[in-house]
């Protein structure tokens, strides 16, 4: 074998090397989410197929030593908690758009758009601790001892406020400059160019991103887990604690062991159905935006 | 269907703005005027909010931040000494976390934008089963890690599986900003390469991969912000303990996890958590400044290049 011919076998294995360490990667990389579910499925499994997944939402009571698997409250407080925060997040995220695009100083955008980015990138303990600290004393002194609904709902809206207003802002930049053309031929003012013009163009994209801001809210754990109180009821009203799925797989998963773990993988599961009926409703959105 | 649509709202703004009577006009400006306070309202809401947040942050945390505070091991449950070893903890998570994410990232991308027939179907599934891990939420990664790293393969808690736990989290993020370089970088240089009759290989070591480059370590920066700021995950797969960590199969505290347990399982721990979470954020906004200056200044560049 001369110099060359080997220097070219070595070539084509290095080619070959290259080509399976990049489809390997990217097998195990779209495998992944099978393995996620498939390892918290299998987890769940033994549970389910001795008591069936109905249990869950028809047993009164969690005590999972004592075979009563009851979740049906934290799923209202997951929705409670996240349904709220989107619904106060929402329009502040949106008008924080609306302000980006129609009313900022051109000097003020970028520092704004920089400063709305870090509130996106702010860890979720830290907004915990910032609530725990802040917001669940004020609340306290409507009736302690503070940690409730309502402090879950408060801080969770201040994290997914960035999420919205971010894809907000992102959809409003994507549409026709003949929009405004068009508008300011008219003789619209702002408020009239956003209300009648701007708004309904990005109507699909501003519903993908509350829908995404959902999909934090429903899976953020630190943040609620620090706030909520952790009891586990639906709550009477604003000022009751409230647990949500999320705190209540990082609450108990430290000790748990056998049927009652296995509940809590069946826990996980449940919240991925949510998380995955969310996501897919995104899709949706999305599909549609593109006809449009 | 969207030009109905688009003249329907045009129709409804001549309503707004060309309105009959001089009192309805009276009426559309006051409207106007309102939109805007409340635009400027929200604005100064969101900035009110970050302000408050890092000022409460800043404030709470300045006093106990000390060099002590960085080089001295945790004592009385955190209340005093320093942490040292968390921050070794949480560099060593972040260390393994990338060790992995980063070259099946890269792999997993350039497949996605070399190899996959574009539009092709293996692809896009590809594409959408990453789409589907990056929503699923942190504590069901944590529930996985713990099944699959804690488990089945006999890690334990541990810094390893908790970087593992951490590298799947980080997965979806690394591929998509890997694929975007490249995406950017090809082109004309992909047909440039081809002229001159180098392989793939050749082409992706000497020509992709250098073209690719800054927006390759602005995701890295980005991801090592990801990793560093996660909590929920490592709860059960990386552990409590706040010891030195011997190795990488031992547990250690991550910076997060810290500052959880001081601000709510220590009585008296507030303050400690406060300059825990200052050095975090300081960590974080490094970062988040370091990759801003680098997509400014090399993508910048090779946008102006091109």
């Amino acid at each position: 074998m001369t110099w060359y011919e080997r220097r070219a076998s070595c070539r084509w294995s290095a080619e070959a090397a290259l080509r399976w360490w990049m489809r390997g990667s990217a097998a195990l990389a779209g495998g992944l989410v099978v393995l996620v579910l498939a390892f918290v499925l299998a987890e769940a499994l033994p549970l389910l197929l001795r008591v069936g997944g109905g249990r869950l939402f028809t047993d009164a009571s969690w005590q999972p030593t004592a075979g009563r698997f009851g979740i049906g409250p934290l799923v209202w407080g997951t929705l409670l908690v996240a349904g709220g925060a989107v619904a106060l997040a929402a329009p502040l995220g949106i008008a924080s758009a609306v302000f980006v695009h129609f009313y900022a100083p051109q000097a003020l955008v970028r520092p704004y758009r920089r400063a709305v980015e870090l509130l996106a990138g702010i860890p979720s303990v830290v907004y915990g601790l910032w609530a725990l600290v802040v917001l669940v004393p004020l609340l306290a002194r409507l009736r302690p001892p503070g940690t409730c609904l309502l402090a879950g709902m408060l801080v969770l809206a201040v994290m997914v406020l960035p999420t919205v207003a971010l894809f907000a802002d992102a959809s409003l930049a994507r549409l026709p400059p003949e929009l405004w053309r068009g508008a300011a031929a008219l003789g619209l003012g702002r408020w009239a160019t956003v209300r009648a013009v701007a708004l309904p163009a990005a109507r699909a994209g501003l519903a993908a991103g509350v829908l995404l801001a959902a999909v934090r809210a429903v899976g953020e754990t630190m943040a609620v887990l620090m706030v909520c109180g952790n009891v586990i009821a639906v709550p009477a009203d604003g000022l009751a604690p409230v647990r949500a799925l999320t705190a209540h797989i990082a609450l108990e998963m430290g000790y748990a062991a056998g049927e009652h773990r296995a509940a809590l993988f069946a826990t996980g599961l449940v919240l991925l159905a949510m998380v995955g009926a969310l996501v897919g409703a995104v899709h949706l959105f999305g599909r549609r935006g593109h006809h449009a | 269907m969207l030009e109905q649509r688009e003249l329907a709202g045009v129709g409804e703004a001549r309503r707004l703005v060309l309105p009959a009577r001089a009192g309805a006009r009276g009426r559309a400006r006051a409207r106007e005027g309102a939109a805007g306070l409340g635009a400027w309202a929200a604005a100064l809401a969101v900035a009110g909010l970050l302000g408050w947040l890092v000022g409460e942050i800043a404030a709470g945390g300045a006093p106990a931040l000390s060099w002590s505070l960085l080089a001295e091991a945790p004592a009385d449950a955190g209340r005093a000494g320093g942490i040292l070893p968390i921050l070794v903890s949480t560099l060593l998570l972040v260390g393994v976390c990338l060790s992995v994410a980063l070259p099946l990232g890269l792999g997993a991308a350039v497949w996605l934008a070399e190899l996959a027939a574009a539009g092709g179907r293996r692809g896009r599934w590809v594409r959408a089963s990453l789409d589907a891990l990056a929503g699923v939420p942190s504590i069901v990664m944590g529930l996985f890690g713990s099944a699959l790293f804690c488990r089945t393969l006999g890690l334990g808690y541990s810094i390893l599986a908790g970087g593992l736990t951490l590298a799947c989290m980080a997965l979806p993020i690394a591929v998509r900003a890997a694929e975007q370089g490249l995406r950017e970088a090809a082109g004309e240089l992909r047909r440039a390469a081809a002229a001159l009759g180098l392989g793939r290989a050749a082409t992706l070591l000497h020509v992709l991969l250098p073209a690719a480059a800054p927006a390759l370590l602005v995701g890295v920066v980005l991801g090592i912000g990801r990793a560093a700021a996660e909590t929920a995950a490592l709860l059960f797969t990386s552990g409590y303990v706040d010891r030195m960590p011997g190795s990488l199969l031992d547990s250690g505290r991550s910076l997060s996890i810290h500052i959880y347990d001081l601000a709510m399982h220590v009585p008296g721990g507030n303050h400690r958590a406060y300059a825990s979470a200052l050095v975090l954020l300081a960590v974080l906004l490094c970062l988040n400044a370091l990759a801003g200056w680098m997509a400014d200044r090399w993508l910048a560049r090779a946008h102006a290049r091109c």
